[in-house]
């Protein structure tokens, strides 16, 4: 069984990101794979495993994000693919699923393409759900458990509301949630693995598109007001005590 | 102005901000309302009584699940034929799923999460936060039409006139369905934390009470989770009180407190109540992000440096244990329950 993780590389999660002149600032903080993506490649991992399968590993950004595409090979990923090309500085979530969508036919299809449930960066969570239909393939969105049988693949959805048992034909396009399991740790093979690899880069030029024009254009950055608030600390003789007095605050409030 | 909104329901119940994506809709013109499922009258009647000049409704039984294909199609058909300059929705996971689609269908784009927006002539201009809420943009669509999802509780909701008449129509479904669903169970810990008025959440000092003994036989993780849950039904009793939801810090989920339903932060899941009550969470920078939108901030901390205090309204430096059943009580006196 074919299997595609398509990955991203973000700011780390501890960063602090910041507005400055205009552009978006993360300090020194490292770039790392997506964390939701993590447990896209454990997904595909698992089915991997699973299905006596392969996992090719798409990520689209700049050169520095073959280092996200190594930790997928640390991972355990077979291979990985980095489409990286000057004209895809703006790209939007529907750009991207058009560039991953002819990147995955490039690749002579999958069984399977396993997405995160959305990035840390625009967190827009919508690029599995684009490609799937550039595809015209079935989106199983955010499942929490995934199985194999013959030609289909069921999944467990988490919304809102609970949990669905979905089903659909592959090939499949899913999104995965948290509850797939922990992302596996790098092993020390996987890492010296990677180390070595050599990552075929794409252009767009290799995959036979134009750069998709952005519909969707950030005009304006903010850092947002109230980084730090003036805290009222509530002290007392005894909890009842304090209790008390913020119960007191509380209704003050009127927020109750 | 015309504007569509998409009334998101399950099994008939409406996602409330779906009420306030129509009050938004008004303020811009006219509000068609599209209804989609099978049996769906009642969500209709509700959309006429929140506002809506009109109502189009695809009830059809090959949409009585929700499957992104035939939702997204449906739309893309309406969309295409009536020409509206914006598609509103709430923000929910099959939301997400048909805008991105529809957009893909229409040559346009999905502003999600919206915080704000704003019409300029023609086109708006959205604010919506990135980088988990550590950051908020600005942002266009040069599409027609513009498809936006609103965050929870980030516009007014509109007044339910009972009893209000206004124009039906039937429209059809469209595409075709590339997926079954075949079960359903409504977890325990189904949760909408971005709709909740009030929240009470909990963090890895939830497990950290010293007066209680595990019983026999637990291993080290399983008298830990034993622990924090004892110290959850706290956290559960008080948001009970205030008919609130329950959250949930990062640590609290990766512990296995508690499922990541209730997770506040990181998942992209800001909230905005008018209360918002953290209990032994000493505040990562995800989380502070995550709930700074709040209203009113509560903080009860043992550790008077956590950096939680620092995004607080008030703030107790003291043992959550005996603080919150103590909150609990003397609210519940206060409040004559």
């Amino acid at each position: 069984m074919k299997i595609i993780a398509c990955i991203k590389q973000v700011p780390d999660s501890e960063a602090k990101v910041k507005a400055e002149d205009g552009q978006v600032s993360w300090g020194d903080a490292p770039l790392v794979i997506n964390p939701f993506d993590e447990y896209a490649v454990e997904g595909a991992l698992q089915q991997k495993e699973a299905n006596d399968g392969t996992v090719t590993a798409l990520c689209v950004g700049p050169e520095s994000a073959k280092d996200a595409l190594k930790h997928a090979l640390a991972m355990g990923a077979d291979e990985a693919i980095l489409i990286s090309d000057a004209v895809l500085e703006n790209l939007d979530t529907a750009g991207a699923a058009r560039v991953l969508a002819a990147a995955i036919q490039k690749i002579g299809g999958a069984d399977m393409v396993v997405f995160g449930r959305q990035t840390l960066d625009n967190g827009a969570g919508l690029t599995a759900a684009q490609t799937a239909r550039v595809l015209g393939w079935p989106m199983l969105g955010l499942s929490g458990q995934i199985k194999v049988e013959g030609g289909s693949v069921q999944v467990e959805r988490v919304i809102e509301e609970g949990r669905q048992s979905v089903k659909a034909n592959l090939p499949a396009v899913l999104s995965v949630v948290q509850s797939i399991g922990e992302p596996r740790y790098p092993s020390f093979m996987g890492i010296r693995k990677a180390s070595k690899a050599t990552i075929p880069v794409w252009s767009l030029g290799d995959l036979g598109i134009s750069a998709p024009a952005p519909v969707v254009t950030r005009t304006e950055l903010i850092n947002p007001p109230g980084e730090e608030t003036a805290v009222e600390m509530i002290a007392g003789e005894s909890p009842a005590e304090i209790a008390e007095i913020l119960a007191d605050k509380i209704l003050a409030e009127k927020v109750l | 102005m015309k504007t569509f909104v998409y009334i998101d329901h399950f099994k008939g119940e409406v996602q409330p901000s779906s009420w306030e994506a129509l009050g938004l809709a008004k303020s811009f013109g006219t509000a068609i309302a599209l209804v989609f499922g099978c049996g769906v009258d009642e969500v209709a009647k509700a959309a006429v009584e929140y506002g809506a000049d009109e109502v189009l409704v695809a009830d059809d039984i090959s949409l009585t699940d929700y499957r992104a294909e035939t939702y997204a199609s449906t739309l893309s058909a309406l969309a295409s034929s009536l020409g509206p300059n914006l598609i509103l929705f709430p923000t929910t996971a099959r939301t997400r799923e048909m805008a991105a689609m529809s957009a893909i269908d229409l040559n346009t784009g999905v502003l999600t999460d919206l915080m704000g927006l704003e019409a300029n002539g023609e086109s708006f201009v959205a604010t919506r936060p990135i980088y988990e809420g550590k950051l908020m943009e600005k942002t266009v669509c040069a599409g027609k039409p513009v498809m936006a999802t609103i965050r929870g509780r980030a516009f007014p909701k509109p007044n339910r006139e009972a009893g209000k008449s206004g124009t039906i129509t039937k429209v059809e479904a469209k595409g075709e369905a590339l997926s079954t669903v075949e079960g359903y169970s409504a977890s325990e810990s189904a949760v909408n934390l971005g709709d909740a008025g009030i929240i009470v959440s909990g963090g890895r000092g939830v497990s950290n009470n010293p007066a209680l003994t595990p019983p026999a036989g637990m291993d080290e993780k399983g008298a830990e989770i034993w622990r924090a849950q004892q110290g959850f039904a706290l956290i559960t009793e008080l948001a009970t009180l205030l008919g609130g939801a329950v959250g949930a810090s990062r640590a609290a989920v990766d512990g296995g407190y508690i499922p990541y339903s209730h997770q506040v932060g990181q998942t992209g899941k800001v909230v905005s109540p008018d209360l918002y009550i953290a209990c032994g969470i000493s505040g990562a920078i995800q989380h502070l992000v995550g709930m700074r939108n709040a209203k009113v901030i509560v903080a009860i901390n043992k550790d008077a440096d956590a950096p939680v205090f620092k995004q607080a309204s008030y703030g107790v430096v003291g043992d959550l244990f005996q603080i919150v059943p103590a909150l609990t009580e003397a609210l519940k006196k206060k409040l004559g329950k």
